[in-house]
């Protein structure tokens, strides 16, 4: 638990930070709140020579909300996402996904940027992040891309991100809609056994539009089409969920862990996904 | 003399026995101001770090050690070979066995010490141990103990396989030893002829006591004086110093052994590691002091584990309950090498109390060790010797009876508790209670908790359970447990031949103030604050003014340290003991200074008073100044004593605890609704203090009864060398605990206090399990092995069907 030796960059601009990134390449790293990167460091399991602490930069910070879209800085807190009442108003399932997040003095620390950009199936935003169809904006040398979160994540820890750029914000349009974030986990500070983010939205008695996005359940967040499409046009009744859920697990490949096997996995998943659904149907 | 101050103002100014007096300790340690191992650091300090295998059973075929010591900053690199010539690469164990400091040709557990890097900091160890190259050739890996048992693979190489062990003949080359206590003919004839027998096997899985700080040492060599100065996390720093002394050659007084601030240590603690030993042998190498501190994950890995008890029982009954017989076998998985901390006597520690509360005429006991490719230990974490092994087992097998007989397990407890008239009750294994009142203790719980309440309750969920309306069913969760705590009387209990008496030792000072030194040492416990509180009742001193020391070898006096509940019941009795001693001679300087005869004087709170005029007294201050600063004739100046304690017996603490829990059986998550406890641990000291420890052991008895373990894959790897997957609990996941008390005192301890500790943790344990177990009983469950986790939960409702 002894990390080796390193050199620490602390810009106060992205310029800054990009210019340590291009001169080190894949020898450098961007530090957000530090709660994946810095473990993997102390395991040795993360070898980086050249550390950029991210928060000297101004710009990385904050909550906007114009026009009904919701731009976040990546080195936001999760504490101030939760927070921030605008938020709340404009996407009340950000502070119900972050509650969820280890404990206060980790989301003191821990980021939305850190969380979605470091590709760790643990996490739970990028799942969030999908159900929500948020873009992720990407700043490199040659300038600013958007990458849609549905895009963005390949393997474990391996995303669309290329090593000299940094993920500056993340932007979505707020929600009109039934929401809920269900998670099953060992304890506090564990990743989910399963985890569930799920948005509905009604036409009189009806699903009118339907999201489904699952956390741990593979080695990247999963974003089930099939199971919003089940549930699309349907009252959302038994039948519905059961199918939707049915749906769900056919686009999950969980691994056994400590947590358990596969079989208890696919059985949990399925019990949450259900009552991420059943939620959001009941505040759509 | 005018007194202006009433009795009742006096006795609260004394702050004695009875008082929720606040921790005087919690001054520093609530503002960062304690001082642990970690925190001392001496002039031109070197830091050491360990190379481990990653192999669970291998060969060590070659150690290069050249590109370590090429690093800068690197000074040593010590491996078996550099420790043969001082015959410290293997050192004994605490159970008569021995152990590896460092790997001599082979490793026997993931994690083990193979190489020892000194250096100038922390951070180039680090670096130094990744570049020591050893060279591994794997060998069969065992780590069931049953198969090890029937292995033609040879674990321990450097043991004759046809010579006894330290606890008798062996069976095979990877067996330890056999303890066998009762009748076990007996009670075979008695359980045969039975009208109900009852048969259960049951896993207490691997756990780790995981003190918030990890172990380490600070060795410092001072060659000029020949003095060797020992910082550890040593919870019986006496017994280190000796057994240091024996190892080194260093005489005793040559060597000062200091237990500082220690963050916990659950039994954790009480043995010696490798680590200890190279930090020495790096001091007399290097000349120059020496740090060792582990990380967690080497804390979790590679220090001593607890529990890994293969148990199997029967037990038979009457027709209407009434217990006739216990047979008890156990499987005792001890890792690669036999590092029990138990006294010697009792290689099973004292697994023989599982006869429990009841009154059971005759029982056997069997246990056999066995060697696997597990990290060693065995230690007691938070239980008196192996007693939350005990109390678990028979807390099931109550249980399995009470299925085998449809019965209430309540009321099959109740028929067949020791009663109070029959105190002292010689068990069938061999153990004298010495006091206890079951019934009132049971009654006064169940009443609390409205049992008969929730039963109906439990009874209407399963009905709407069955009829599709809820996926939550709700489990009542019953323990009664006895302790058997402070080991304890010399004629039984040593470790390493050393009696296991403890003692105190106090010195007034003119001023009417005192410092007192026990042989035992705080982890969290509190001592500073309770046994002020002892001293200050016998000594008529606040508890305010008498200072606390304990932990340096070259102050206090010899001990045996702080597990196994034992600091109060020895400890605890020896200061009260000094303090009658002080009150003896106090009172002649009294009868002196009041010119009347020591008979004509009698104690009161804080004073000696002449009997019949209350107006004529001295006060404690009084005579300690009269004590130091006036011919006495017939008596030596000063007033200091010393008290050895060899208790007559242990004292055996009781409780009944009730954990009311709903269970999700679609994910397995228990809730845990209420949990209630009531202990008697004899005289209460202080209250606050006693309900902080019970809430501190029912923590860690959920911890390890819904998910804390040590596991391993077939390779031997360790899957739970994290905080990620070893469960620790926080507050989130702790329900609020109600607790209550009776009092029933130990008859022989000097203040008729038990101890209490651990209780909270040995009956919590089996009380979250059944709580669980309970849940599942009414759909066919009979028994399903710890830790409770969602997924084993999860299994138990799935194995019954109820996801169907």
């Amino acid at each position: 638990m002894i990390p080796a030796a390193f050199e620490y960059h602390r810009p106060s601009d992205i310029e800054g930070a990009l210019s340590v990134l291009a001169e080190h390449g894949d020898e450098a790293r961007v530090l957000a709140g530090g709660h994946s990167l810095i473990p993997m460091m102390k395991l040795r399991m993360a070898d980086v020579p050249h550390l950029i602490d991210l928060q000297d930069i101004a710009d990385l910070k904050g909550i906007t909300i114009a026009d009904g879209i919701i731009t976040i800085g990546a080195m936001t807190t999760q504490h101030e996402l939760i927070n921030h009442e605008a938020l709340f108003a404009a996407a009340p399932i950000i502070r119900e996904a972050a509650l969820q997040i280890a404990d206060p003095q980790v989301r003191y620390m821990g980021t939305i940027g850190g969380n979605v950009a470091n590709g760790d199936p643990g996490n739970d935003m990028p799942g969030l992040m999908q159900c929500l169809d948020a873009q992720f904006i990407l700043v490199g040398v040659d300038g600013t891309r958007k990458v849609p979160a549905r895009d963005f994540y390949e393997s474990a820890y391996m995303t669309n991100r290329d090593d000299e750029e940094i993920l500056t914000h993340i932007t979505f349009a707020s929600i009109d809609a039934g929401y809920a974030y269900e998670k099953q986990k060992r304890k506090i500070g564990d990743y989910a056994t399963a985890a569930c983010a799920a948005l509905v939205t009604k036409d009189g008695d009806k699903v009118a539009t339907a999201s489904i996005a699952m956390t741990n359940l593979s080695d990247v967040p999963v974003l089930s089409e099939a199971a919003a499409a089940a549930l699309i046009g349907t009252t959302c009744d038994t039948a519905a969920v059961k199918a939707a859920v049915a749906a769900a697990l056919e686009d999950i490949d969980p691994t056994e862990d400590n947590r358990g096997p596969v079989a208890f996995k696919m059985h949990v998943a399925g019990i949450i996904i259900s009552r991420a659904i059943a939620r959001a149907w009941s505040r759509a | 003399m005018k007194d202006e101050v009433t009795r009742e103002e006096r006795v609260t100014k004394l702050k004695g026995l009875g008082c929720s007096r606040k921790r005087v300790e919690d001054a520093r340690f609530t503002q960062g101001k304690g001082n642990y191992v970690d925190d001392i650091n001496l002039p031109g300090m070197l830091t050491g770090d360990f190379v481990r295998s990653p192999c669970a059973h291998a060969r060590v075929k070659s150690i290069n050690t050249d590109a370590a010591m090429a690093l800068e900053g690197v000074v040593a690199v010590l491996t078996a070979k550099d420790l043969e010539p001082l015959g410290l690469h293997w050192m004994p164990t605490l159970a008569g066995d021995k152990q590896m400091v460092l790997a001599d040709g082979k490793v026997l557990f993931q994690g083990q010490e193979v190489a020892f890097v000194v250096a100038t900091d922390r951070y180039i160890a680090s670096d130094a141990v990744e570049l020591v190259e050893v060279e591994y050739e794997e060998l069969p890996v065992i780590v069931d103990p049953f198969k090890s048992m029937q292995s033609d693979v040879v674990l321990r190489e450097d043991l004759d396989p046809k010579a006894p062990g330290a606890h008798g003949p062996r069976k095979h080359h990877n067996h330890i030893f056999t303890w066998e206590v009762g009748d076990e003919a007996g009670t075979n004839a008695v359980i045969d002829d039975a009208d109900i027998v009852a048969e259960e096997s049951m896993y207490y899985h691997r756990t780790h006591p995981c003190p918030l700080e990890p172990c380490g040492s600070v060795a410092s060599m001072d060659k000029v004086n020949g003095k060797l100065t020992l910082w550890g996390t040593f919870q019986a720093p006496h017994v280190v110093r000796t057994v240091a002394s024996l190892l080194s050659g260093i005489e005793e007084h040559n060597i000062r052994v200091v237990s500082p601030d220690i963050g916990g240590g659950f039994g954790n603690k009480v043995g010696v590691y490798p680590g200890y030993v190279c930090s020495i042998v790096a001091s007399i190498v290097t000349g120059v002091p020496v740090k060792w501190v582990e990380d967690r994950m080497e804390n979790l890995m590679s220090t001593a584990f607890a529990r890994d008890y293969w148990m199997k029982g029967k037990i038979s009954a009457t027709k209407e309950g009434k217990i006739t017989g216990l047979h008890c076998h156990v499987t005792a998985d001890h890792g690669a090498f036999d590092a029990c901390a138990d006294p010697t006597k009792f290689p099973a520690g004292f697994m023989n109390i599982c006869t429990g509360s009841y009154d059971i005429p005759i029982a056997y006991l069997g246990v056999d060790g066995v060697y696997t490719n597990k990290a060693p230990g065995g230690v007691s974490y938070r239980c008196s010797f192996r007693v939350t092994e005990a109390v678990y087992f028979i807390e099931r097998m109550i249980e399995v009876l009470a299925i085998e007989m449809n019965m209430d397990a309540a009321e099959l407890r109740r028929i067949n508790f020791i009663k109070k008239e029959q105190f002292p009750y010689h068990s069938a294994l061999g153990w004298e209670y010495d006091s206890g009142d079951y019934h009132t203790a049971w009654d006064k719980a169940l009443k609390a908790v409205d049992y008969d309440g929730l039963r109906k309750k439990q009874a209407e969920r399963v009905e709407a359970f069955k009829r599709g309306e809820t996926r939550s069913i709700m489990g009542i969760g019953l323990s009664f447990f006895t302790e058997i705590v402070g080991a304890g009387p010399v004629k039984n209990c040593d470790i390493l031949g050393m009696g296991m008496f403890d003692s105190c030792e106090i010195r007034i000072h003119p001023t009417g103030s005192a410092v007192a030194r026990l042989g035992t040492i705080s982890q969290g416990q509190g001592h500073a604050t309770t046994f002020a509180q002892i001293l200050a009742s016998e000594i008529g001193i606040s508890a305010d003014s008498i200072t606390i020391e304990e932990g340096d070898t070259d102050t206090a006096p010899y001990g045996l340290g702080t597990y196994g509940s034992r600091s109060t019941p020895v400890a605890g009795a020896a200061a009260a003991m000094v303090g009658r001693k002080i009150r003896a001679k106090a009172q002649m300087i009294a009868a002196y200074l009041l010119e009347v005869h020591d008979d004509d004087v009698e104690f009161d709170v804080d004073r000696f008073v002449v009997k019949g005029a209350p107006e004529r007294f001295k006060t404690m201050g009084e005579i300690a100044y009269a004590a130091y600063n006036q011919a006495i004739p017939g008596l030596e100046p000063g007033l200091e004593a010393v008290s050895y304690y060899d208790p007559p017996n242990m004292t055996y603490p009781f409780g009944a605890y009730v954990c009311v829990m709903d269970i999700d059986v679609d994910t397995g998550v228990p809730t845990i609704n209420r949990f209630y406890a009531l202990d008697d641990c004899g005289t209460r000291i202080n209250p606050m203090v006693i309900e902080g420890q019970i809430h501190g052991g029912l923590t860690e008895a959920l911890a390890v009864a819904l998910g804390q373990e040590i596991a391993y894959d077939d390779m031997g790897n360790c899957k739970t060398g994290t905080l990620m997957d070893f469960f620790l609990p926080t507050a989130w996941e702790v329900p609020n605990y109600e607790t209550d008390f009776t009092v029933t005192p130990s008859p022989h301890h000097p203040i008729g206090a038990k101890g209490v500790g651990e209780s909270p943790h040995v009956g919590g344990v089996p009380c979250f399990s059944n709580a669980v177990q309970d849940a599942f009983r009414p759909f066919g469950n009979r028994h399903t092995n710890m830790p409770h986790d969602h997924w084993r939960i999860w299994k138990a409702a799935n194995d019954l069907g109820m996801h169907d």
